[in-house]
Formats: structure tokens, sequence, C-alpha cells
């Protein structure tokens, strides 16, 4: 039985790890040079900080979870640096090109895709500006180059993430210049319940906002942004702050994140339905609690089919691998099987209270002013979209033909979210009615120049 | 509902039905299935192009042209369109002869491409490689963007007072010797007329009244790169019609080749990686400054298209009132705006000035010898 799995984050490790322990040796994908996943980004080799240090608390396991990468990978047919930029499902083959050139065709009887997540960002003035980036790039480039941003970043947005940045860029000796929280304080100290179901990830949470507060970080809640200045590179950021009083904070690069949203664009292409999750704000792959897509051999795993954390994700990795044993009729471990899906179910009521207490602030999406860039690929702004909605683009991809937002490199990747809102908010209907950009291969570009076959 | 005439399909030439035949005060109503524009004529290359059509086919592309040069006034709305001409590429010696051979035949339809020799072109064009030998240029050739062309044009058909609907898929079709029954979304349409301009699906409406015909489907294989710096401002073909090229003023290169394919389970279309490879190696072949450039989107979608690549245009042979407007072969872009005008003068005068002898249904139908 051909199986391969796509990805080597947290759910990815944890997959391979089931699909191994049963017999099973997969071929193992990996866009990176490396696995081991966002949260506990691995470093390039020759690279020395601890674990402690590049974790922090996470430290333990971001140590367990490579080790396994590491011991998997020799059991597996292993593919670093290879991008997986379509699929066949009819055929069940997947289309790869490794280290951007070389390309493989890659059959398969069954696919868990652990494909993750990126950022949610919201446009403002000036946020194609250079030194703006995201809450997770910023954070890749302190755990995988060991360098920062900025001397005095301000971080913008909601989420755990937003918190975890600032604190990770104070200890690595930065200086941030102001913390923004959209969310009101109130909103997350509302929500502290349904977080007691993940009890420690939730005090570390507070312990995470204390810290930062002890450090002196400025920190601003129920804030708003209002646009990011500068010339050459971000300077200031001009702000609300829960009063309706404005300012300006001087910095020198400003990191952006409002949660995160699936990347998907792969299940998309195997013919997975999407379904809107009102909650997360995001549209989701459809599957079952195990991680079985509607599509025969398609299964699904961490951030990717649903946010919900680095450690959920190895619980759906390992979850997803172990539907995947059973619906083949191989050795699959029942008492495992069991743990997991009473863990997959707790951690659900703390993600559900977590996506209350951090809310996508989807009216400051819909309020952006006309002039603001939502797609910097092809410089689309609010107000091209808005004229969309005018000339009669009911949906997306409509509003995609009409205006070529998304249409750019990322196809839709990062505008997409707020493209939705802006358009939604501008036809007086739900987000969830203008549907989402549909994928197109290739997934991500690929160079017309191929190698002799 | 009532109608006088009913337009299924909002593709180019149902769309472009619609507007002409309200712009004479006729009470029409278009049904399409998605939404207007969404399959050949949104997903296709763009190229506003008479070169290198059949003899039989260029008074249709001529009259279409006709109605080009003046789009925006008629649609109120920009859809790019571009004169930039076009320039069929010859690669070898025989695909000099016969761009040679198609010129001197379009010479007597009153069209005028331009040889240009090695030199020349070597000289106007410094980005071909040596596989170039020469090309033929039509200037008034050019593009537009296929995915404003249908929404503007049904727009324009709206604000004549066409009623055009959306998400209005046929779900039965009867004639009772007089007038059409079409029921589509829930809804009864009746009217004396019916243009059947359903594209691929036109081959099941006609079989319905007793015409069928040997249509299959074609997918055109497209992809774009990113943004270049503009260097092309001609659109491209060769002879034998393996690549075609354009390059618009943002600086992406559109370019497609090939065939993409169906699932007809799930109603998807999708690109085919070995015609992408296939469309990006002979796009190399002629400008090699491609080769590290990305691309960034393939799609494709689904025309009709006929085994002797003439479409299915003109009055049915079965059933009075309805008129065939479909399979165009992947060439329907060109001339949607003018197969909308020949179907309202079809409606309104009986009688159009453009030859439809070649792409009568009975050619598939009829008796041999009876006509």
């Amino acid at each position: 039985m051909k199986v391969v799995v796509v990805g080597a984050g947290p759910a990815g490790i944890r997959a391979v790890e089931q699909l191994v322990r049963a017999g099973v040796t997969p071929t193992w994908i990996e866009e990176s040079p490396d696995g081991g996943g966002r949260i506990t980004q691995r470093p390039p080799a020759g690279f020395t900080r601890s674990a402690a240090a590049l974790y922090g608390a996470d430290a333990g396991r971001a140590r367990r979870l490579h080790a396994t990468l590491d011991a998997m990978k020799p059991r597996t047919d292993w593919r670093p640096d290879t991008l997986v930029w379509n699929i066949r499902p009819q055929d069940r083959v997947l289309h790869t090109q490794t280290d951007g050139a070389a390309q493989a065709e890659v059959p398969y009887d069954a696919l868990i895709l652990c494909t993750g997540a990126m950022d949610r960002v919201l446009p403002l003035p000036g946020w194609t500006l250079p030194g703006v980036t995201t809450l997770g790039g910023a954070q890749v480039a302190l755990k995988a180059q060991g360098v920062g941003i900025g001397a005095k970043p301000i971080l913008v947005g909601t989420g755990p993430l937003l918190w975890l940045t600032a604190l990770q860029y104070a200890k690595a000796g930065a200086k941030p210049a102001l913390v923004l929280d959209t969310t009101p304080f109130l909103t997350k100290a509302w929500q502290a319940a349904g977080m007691m179901w993940n009890a420690p990830t939730f005090l570390r949470g507070i312990g995470i906002m204390a810290a930062l507060r002890l450090r002196g970080v400025p920190i601003a809640e129920d804030a708003t942004p209002l646009a990011i200045e500068g010339v050459e590179g971000a300077t200031a950021l001009h702000w609300r702050d829960a009063a309706w009083k404005e300012h300006v904070t001087p910095c020198d690069a400003v990191a952006l994140g409002w949660g995160l949203k699936p990347e998907s664009q792969l299940a998309d292409l195997a013919g997975v339905p999407f379904d809107y999750d009102a909650l997360q704000h995001n549209w989701v792959p459809r599957r079952d609690a195990a991680g079985r897509a509607p599509v025969a051999g398609v299964y699904m795993a961490g951030d990717g089919a649903g946010i919900g954390g680095a450690e959920v994700a190895e619980l759906s990795g390992a979850r997803a691998a172990l539907a995947l044993l059973a619906d083949a009729k191989l050795p699959s471990d029942a008492a495992l099987t069991a743990h997991l899906d009473g863990r997959l179910r707790t951690e659900a009521r703390f993600r559900a209270a977590l996506e209350r207490a951090f809310p996508y602030p989807a009216k400051l999406a819909a309020r952006m002013e006309d002039s603001t860039p939502v797609c910097r690929c092809e410089v689309i702004t609010a107000g091209e979209l808005r004229a969309a909605a005018a000339a009669d683009a009911p949906e997306m991809n409509r509003a995609k033909a009409f205006s070529r937002i998304g249409m750019g490199r990322c196809q839709g990747r990062l505008c997409g979210t707020p493209a939705a809102e802006v358009l939604a908010s501008a036809l007086g209907v739900t987000v969830a009615e203008v549907g989402r950009l549909r994928g197109q291969p290739p997934v991500k570009p690929i160079p017309l120049q191929q190698p002799a076959a | 509902m009532q109608a006088d005439v009913l337009i299924v399909g909002g593709g180019g030439a149902g769309c472009s039905a619609a507007l002409h035949l309200a712009k004479r005060g006729v009470r029409v109503v278009l049904l399409e299935r998605g939404l207007v524009g969404s399959q050949a004529t949104g997903v296709n290359y763009g190229g506003v192009r008479q070169q290198g059509r059949h003899p039989a086919g260029i008074p249709l592309a001529r009259k279409s042209r006709e109605i080009w040069s003046r789009i925006t006034e008629l649609t109120g709305a920009d859809v790019e369109f571009d004169p930039c001409g076009h320039l069929k590429l010859a690669r070898s010696e025989a695909e000099e002869a016969e761009l040679l051979r198609w010129n001197a035949l379009a010479a007597e339809h009153g069209l005028h491409p331009r040889m240009i020799g090695r030199n020349a072109i070597r000289e106007r064009f410094p980005h071909f490689s040596d596989v170039v030998i020469g090309g033929s240029l039509m200037e008034e050739d050019g593009s537009a963007n296929p995915r404003l062309l249908a929404p503007a044009l049904a727009r324009a058909a709206r604000a004549a007072g066409a009623t055009i609907l959306e998400h209005h898929a046929v779900t039965e079709l009867a004639h009772d010797g007089a007038a059409f029954d079409v029921r589509a979304n829930g809804t009864h349409f009746t009217a004396p007329w019916l243009l059947n301009c359903a594209g691929f699906w036109g081959g099941a409406i006609a079989a319905r009244f007793g015409e069928p015909v040997p249509v299959e489907k074609l997918h055109p294989n497209m992809l774009v790169t990113e943004p270049l710096p503009y260097f092309l401002r001609e659109s491209l073909g060769v002879v034998g019609g393996d690549l075609y090229l354009r390059q618009i003023p943002r600086g992406n290169v559109i370019f497609g080749g090939g065939r993409g394919e169906s699932d007809a389970a799930i109603s998807v279309t999708r690109p085919r990686p070995e015609a992408a490879f296939g469309a990006m190696q002979r796009a190399i072949a002629v400008i090699p400054r491609l080769a590290h450039a990305m691309v960034i989107r393939s799609w494709t979608g689904t025309d009709g298209e006929m085994p002797d690549h003439f479409p299915v245009l003109g009055p049915s042979r079965t059933t009075p009132g309805l008129v065939h407007a479909f399979g165009f072969c992947g060439e329907g872009f060109q001339t949607g705006p003018g197969v909308g005008a020949v179907l309202s003068e079809l409606v309104m005068d009986g009688a159009t000035d453009v030859p439809l002898e070649a792409f009568d249904i009975g050619r598939f139908t009829a008796a041999p010898g009876a006509v």
C-alpha cells in the first residue's frame, strides 16, 4: 500500500510515527529543508542555541517531536525541499518539484495532508512597506535564523501568537515598542472558564501576558491600528486606544497577525468540499473527527484541516494515521485511538473558547479605507474590490475576474480572507455567502524551465 | 414567463444575442446555469483573431471584428480590447509555406496579413530565438480580457431591457409546434424562438430536438506567469496551433497549448501537467528569456468541438424557431459578438449577410443529398 504524508510538522511527524509502527513505509514530503513545523521550527544545521532558548515552555515538546522526526526519516521515503504543486485525485497522483526543479509524479493509495497554516492578515494603510511582516514570519525569523525583524518592533493583531511572539522578542533582547491587541481584555476574560479545558496552556498564556507587563512592554487592548507610517520602511504605527484617543508610536518594524488560516490548497485540488466555520472565521476542508475527507483515500490533520494549534496537530496527526490504518485493515492501536478521540474532544472545547477570546475583527476589515491595498501581489485596493461588487460580482471568484484580486503570486492565500470581508460587507451579505477563491495549480509558482526528463 | 426569444447559455454568443435583440425592442430572456461567461467565453486565451481561420469562417470573423471595434461603445465597459496585432510564427520552411498559403487565401476574403521575413523578424523581435524563421502579422487582430466580455455584454443587455437570469439551469425543454416551453430553476418560460447558445452542452439541446451531433468537450490548457518587464505587444500564435502566447501590459505572460481534462463525475475541469509542460517548453523554445519566469496559475474550462472544426450555427432542421449557435471549437471568443448579431438578424430579418452553409447542422443530421 502506497501511503504519502505531506508535511513534517507536528501533525505529519505523529502521523508517520503511527504508520511506521504499523509496518507501513510512507513517502514523506516536506516543502522546507527540514521538518519540525512552525511553532517548533528547527534552526538550520550548525545553529547552536538550545531548545530551551528557542522554544521556552515548548522545549520539551519540541525535543520529543524532533527526536521522532529524525528517527522516522530513515524509515520512510523522506523527501525534503519538495513542493507538492498539484494533485490528480482521479488517478491518485501527486506532482512534486524538488529543490525548485526536479519534477516527479508520486502515486498514492492513501494520502495524509498535514499542510499547516499561515497568518491571517488584516490590511491597513502602510502594510506593504518594508519592515512589515506577519507574526508568524517574525517568529520564524527569530527561531530559524536567530534574527529579529527589528530592535523596537510593534506587534499588532490578536491571538496567542501575538503575546507569545512579543515575549520571545523581549527575551531575545528586543524592546517591543507596543503590543496592540484588537480584542478587549474582557472578551478574553469571559472565556476563561472554557479555556480551562486546557488548563496548562491557558495558565501559560496568562503567564506570558503577565511576563510582558512585568518587563514593561507597552500593551494596548481593545485598540485599533490605523496606519503604518514610513517612507522607505515602517517607522511608526498610528493607532487608536479603547478611549478613542489617537497615538503615533515610533518603531523600526511591524508584525501583524489575527489568528491563522488553514493552508488547504491541496485539499481543494484533491476535490475535498469546504465548509465555512463561523467561529474560526475560516473555510475549512470537510473531514470527520478522525480526519477522513469525503474523497476516498484522503485524510487530513493539523492546522491545514482547521486551526487547532500545535498540540492538537500532534493528536490529530496520529489520529488520522490510525483512521487510515483501520480503513486499510492494517493493525491499529484501539486503545490509543480511544484516548486520542477523548483528548481531541476536550481540545475542541478549549479551541472554541480560544476563538471567542481572540475574535477576528471582521468589522475592521469591512470598514477598510478604499485606498488600502488588499491584494499586495496585484495591488488591488479595497475600493477596487467594492467597485467589482457594484459591477455585479456576487461572489469571490467573480470579484477576482473583475478586479484581479487573488490573481497574483500568492493566489489569494494572503488576501483571500480580508477580501471576502470587504466584498461581503459591500454586498450586504455574510462572508460565507461570498464563498472562497477556487484553487488552481500550481499551489506555489513553478519555473517554466523544467529539467530534461 | 412569456418572451419573444429565449436564449439558453450566457457565453459571448448568448449575451451578444440578448444585447442585439433587446436593442431592437425584443422581449428576450437569457437562461444561464451558473454566472454568465463562466465557461468557454470566460476561461479562454482572449484572442481576437481572424488569422488562420478557414475561408468559410472568415466572413463571420470579419463581422465580429467590426463589432469589436466598437465594443466599448456597445457595452459601455472596458473589456481591455487591444488591436495589438496577431503574429503567427513559422518554425520551419513548411510552416512558412503554410503562412504564405493562408495569406493568399485571406487576401481573396479582404484580409491583409503581412509576411515578416527572417531578417525583419530578428530585427523587430530580438527576444525570439533562432527557431523562429518568419511570421505573418495581422495588424487588426488583437486580444481582450475573456473574464470581462460576457459580463459586460450581459450588463448592457440588461440595460437595454433584456432579462438575464443566472443560476437558472434548464431542466426541461419542449416545443408544441408553435412555441417553446423551457423550465429553469422551477419557472416555466415560453417563447416562439429558442437560441441554443449552450456551448458544449448545446449538443444535448440539439439532441433533445432530434438533431444529435458529434460534439466533444474541448478543454484549453491555459497558464499565466508572474509579471515580467513588458517586452511583447503582439499576440503570438504558431503554425499548427500548439502554442499561443501574449503579454498583458501589467507584465504577466498568458499562454496555452494542449488540452486539459474533465471529470464528468464531479463536473470539474482541470489543467493537465503534461500539457502545461509541453506549452512551457514550446514557449521557451520561441522566447528563451521566459525560461526562468514562474508560472503562477493554470486553468481550463469547457468548450464544444466539432469533428470538422466548424461550429453549428444556423436554424434547426427539425424545429421551427430553434436556432443553434454552439461548438465553436476554441475559436468562439473572437466570433461571440458577431454570432450574437447574426442570431438577432436571423430572428428579426429572417436572413443574415454572413454565409452559414458550412455551419449548417444538416451536415451531421440530414440524409445524404437531402437539403
